[in-house]
Order: structure tokens, then C-alpha cells, then sequence
């Protein structure tokens, strides 16, 4: 089956080609195929669009060559932040509802 | 140095260690493990669905065997020792407040820092001599590989994001193809989140359907009550279409639906739903009450439906925040709208008739 992807041309990755190591923490925690590496051992965005923005590239790349505003893509968070309320009370994006404590603040998990 | 208690439900012996007694585990569930998923998967008692966090041996690990790392969520946990049947290894269970892997990693709670803390309090360097850690792939977004290295000495490898593939994983000597590095959403998949997103839109519609029944006895063609029954339950029948099409239909047909946005895919089923009520609901077009009141329906029952579909991106597997907030600085709006608008018609329908 295709892979579902969703909006277009919206994501905040960025990867600075110069600071790159070509280790390839980056491609291997990436849920979403999202990097690559080429042909000269450097890491390089070969979907974009499917990045979702967890930020575990980010957060596992020795030389912060790769970066991104994590966040979690759940509008109720969106929501509850615009409420003033804890935005955490939604959390989960790959795992999703299966278990948060916060069941029942928001109608996403 | 402290050890997880031997009087937890699932614990099926103990393993003696150099740092103490540790409780030994068993793959095979319980009727009772498998009844505690169900009543998470609607949302009972998951508050408290949590093991304590420490070293488990599951089978009889020796000191070379591998350590898998996970949540003490004890779903996470099931998942894991479920898939590893027949195989000897030592969990070590991080401190997540019960929340899954995924979730706990975006939190930080299940990141650098406490695997860092565990590793010491478990005195792991005691019970293993090599200095490997297999962590699920989707902890990613909360532990920095590099910096668990550099700090305890211990080299973390991103196992596969499933843990059915655990088993295949290490049989290959730790390499992950890769398929079992993308997360999918399959159908399967989408189909066992749909319980929780009922169980809340259910507890936040619940009062709306009873002020719509009420509110339905207002106004003409007969008395309070009759009016009541038939617009009134009408308007709540109208409501759970709108409900079902928004957070079970959506979800189930989510890849043929057209659109990225959910709210527009919500938005689908809802017209489709509309349409349906309205062939079951036959009212009079000739006249306004008939007209306002099938006009309110099509107003409202997309726009809830769009609603509840665009919260769906949270149990979504593929929506990252920017688009997110795009959709819904468009969608919400729209939603709100439509909602206030469906909501005029179908009182204004009430008053004339
Ligand atoms: S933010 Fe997540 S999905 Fe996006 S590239 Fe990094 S690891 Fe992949
Ligand atoms: S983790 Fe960083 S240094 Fe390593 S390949 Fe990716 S971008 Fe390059």
C-alpha cells in the first residue's frame, strides 16, 4: 500500500550539509524514511514531506547538523494550547492512543 | 541499587544476580494481561496500567544475554515479552509514568536522562559484561544515542519500531531492515484506535445530544413531547451519524478518502452522512421548516464530522505539527461556522414551525 503523507511543503527540517558526519543515527531512528544517505557519505532529505516532526534525528545527531522544531502533531494540543490549558494532555503521534494518563482531557489520546 | 518487587501479577520466579534477586518474567500472557489491554484500548483504568520500573529477566539470561530497554507502560511491556518467546534476556524498564514509549520519548520522561538513572540504579554493569542496549526505535525523539554512550559507556542500538520484529532483529545481529524502521497505518491499525476516540467524543457530545432533545420540543406542529420525539431524537440520531462519521468512518477509510487535510476528509464523510440522513428523514422540501431543518443538517453534521477527523491527527501516525496548525487555521474556522450557522437554521426551523 502507499504510504499516506500529509500536507505539502510545511515541515521545519533542515539539515546543514557541512556539519554532517555521514554517522547515520539520523536515518536509523527516523520513523518515517525521511533521510537518506549519498553517494559521498553525507546525510541528505529524501522526502521531506513525510517528516513528521518527533525530532528523534535531531536529538540523536552527534554534531546538531540536522534540526527541527519537534512537536506533536494533534490538533487537540493545538487546541488545548490555544485554551490555555497543558498542551502535553495529547501526546502521542506513532503509538497514539494506546496510553496516556491524560485520557479524557482532550478527545485525541 | 534497587530491584523491581517480586510480587507484581506477571512475575513467574526469580533469577539470582550479583545485585540481588530479580524477578523473572515468562512471554506467554495471562488471561488477565490480555483483559488489562482491552480495558485500555477503551480507556478503563489506564491511569494506574503501570509495572515497576527495574531489571526483569525474562526466561533464565545469563551475562551475555542482550538487554532490551522499554516504558512502564505495561502494554509496552506485554508487546515485548509477548514477541520474545522462548528467548532469554534481561528488560530493563525505564520510569515513564505509565506512558507508552512514543509518547513518554516526546515528553522527555522516557529519554537521556532517566535511562542514565536506571542503568545505575539497576546495577546493570554488574548483571551483563558486555555494554550493549537495544531501545525501541521510537524512543528516538527522547534519548541521544551519543550522549548515553559518552555518559555510562553503554552503546544504544535503535531496535525495530515494532516489537514482533525484536526477534529478527537480534537474531540478525542487530540490524534492522528497512521496513521495520517506517512506521506504517495500516487498517489494522487505525481500527484499534477508534475505541478511545469514541469513549471522548461520546463523553463530550453526551450533553449536546440532550440539549438538542430538549430544545427539539420547542415550537410547532404539536406538543412539547411528541416534538421532542421527533425532532429532538431526530437531532441526536443526526448527531452520532455525525459522530460515527467523523471518528469511525473517517479513520476506516482514511488513505481512499480524497484530500491530506483530515478535516476535509471528515468534512466526506459528513456530506455522505448528511445525504443519508436525508433520505431517511424524507422532510417535507415544499415547505420551511422542512428546508431550514435539512439545510441545519448540513450544515452541522459535516462540520462535526470535519472536527472530529482533524483530532484524529493526534492518533495518526504521519502528521507532523506545521502542517497541523496549517490545516487547522483553515479548517477551524470553517468548523466553527458551519456549526454556529447548522445551529441557527435548525432553531430558527423549530420557532416557524
Ligand atoms: S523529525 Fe522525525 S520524521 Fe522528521 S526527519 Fe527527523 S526523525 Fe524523521
Ligand atoms: S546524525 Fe547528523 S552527522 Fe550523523 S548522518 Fe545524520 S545529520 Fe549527519
Amino acid at each position: 500500500m502507499k504510504r499516506l503523507t500529509y500536507l505539502k511543503n510545511v515541515v521545519t527540517l533542515k539539515l546543514n550539509e557541512e556539519k554532517c558526519i555521514g554517522c547515520g543515527a539520523c536515518v536509523e531512528v527516523c520513523p518515517q524514511a525521511v533521510i537518506g544517505i549519498n553517494g559521498v557519505n553525507r546525510a541528505w532529505i529524501q522526502d521531506r514531506d513525510a517528516c513528521m516532526e518527533c525530532g528523534a534525528c535531531n536529538r540523536n545527531c552527534p554534531t546538531e547538523a540536522v534540526s527541527v522544531q519537534a512537536g506533536v502533531g494533534c490538533a487537540a494540543a493545538v487546541i488545548n494550547t490555544m485554551l490555555g490549558r497543558e498542551p502535553s494532555s495529547c501526546c502521542c503521534t506513532l503509538e497514539s492512543c494506546e496510553g496516556t494518563e491524560n485520557q479524557g482531557k482532550t478527545s485525541c489520546c | 541499587m534497587s530491584l523491581p518487587s517480586l510480587n507484581q501479577p506477571f512475575v513467574v520466579g526469580v533469577v539470582e544476580t550479583p545485585v540481588g534477586t530479580v524477578p523473572q518474567i515468562s512471554s506467554a500472557l495471562t488471561w488477565r494481561d490480555h483483559w488489562g489491554t482491552i480495558k485500555a484500548r477503551w480507556g478503563v483504568g489506564r491511569m494506574d496500567y503501570t509495572i515497576e520500573p527495574g531489571i526483569y529477566a525474562l526466561g533464565n539470561p545469563g551475562n551475555e544475554s542482550p538487554v532490551l530497554v522499554t516504558a512502564n507502560y505495561k502494554m509496552s511491556f506485554d508487546r515485548l515479552r509477548e514477541a520474545l518467546s522462548g528467548r532469554n534476556a534481561w528488560i530493563l524498564v525505564l520510569d515513564t509514568d505509565g506512558i507508552n514509549v512514543w509518547c513518554a520519548a516526546g515528553k522527555g520522561t522516557f529519554g537521556t536522562e532517566e535511562l542514565l538513572h536506571r542503568l545505575i540504579l539497576s546495577g546493570l554493569t554488574k548483571i551483563v559484561t558486555h555494554r550493549e542496549l537495544v531501545l525501541p526505535q521510537l524512543s528516538g525523539p527522547g534519548v541521544a544515542a551519543h550522549q548515553v554512550k559518552k555518559l555510562s559507556g553503554f552503546r544504544v542500538h535503535y531496535g525495530p519500531i515494532r516489537a514482533v520484529d525484536v526477534p529478527s532483529y537480534l537474531d540478525s545481529g542487530l540490524k534492522a531492515t528497512p521496513e521495520m524502521r517506517v512506521k506504517t497505518f495500516t487498517l489494522r491499525e487505525r481500527i484499534v484506535l477508534i475505541p478511545i476516540e469514541l469513549v471522548a467524543a461520546f463523553k463530550a457530545v453526551l450533553l449536546i445530544l440532550l440539549a438538542f432533545f430538549l430544545l427539539g420540543g420547542l415550537g410547532g406542529p404539536a406538543g412539547y413531547w411528541a416534538n421532542a420525539i421527533n425532532y429532538g431524537l431526530f437531532a441526536s440520531v443526526a448527531l452520532l451519524t455525525a459522530v460515527i462519521a467523523g471518528a469511525v468512518l473517517t479513520p476506516i477509510l482514511l488513505p481512499i478518502l480524497p484530500g491530506k487535510a483530515f478535516s476535509f476528509k471528515g468534512f466526506i464523510t459528513g456530506i455522505l452522512a448528511a445525504a443519508l440522513l436525508l433520505v431517511v428523514r424524507h422532510p417535507d422540501l415544499t415547505l420551511w421548516p422542512g428546508r431550514l431543518e435539512t439545510l441545519a443538517w448540513f450544515f452541522l453534521v459535516p462540520a462535526c464530522a470535519a472536527y472530529l477527523a482533524m483530532n484524529f491527527t493526534g492518533a495518526s501516525t504521519y502528521t507532523s505539527l506545521s502542517g497541523v496548525k496549517k490545516e487547522m487555521r483553515l479548517a477551524l474556522p470553517l468548523e466553527i461556522g458551519a456549526g454556529v450557522a447548522g445551529l441557527g437554521f435548525w432553531l430558527t426551523s423549530r420557532i416557524i414551525a
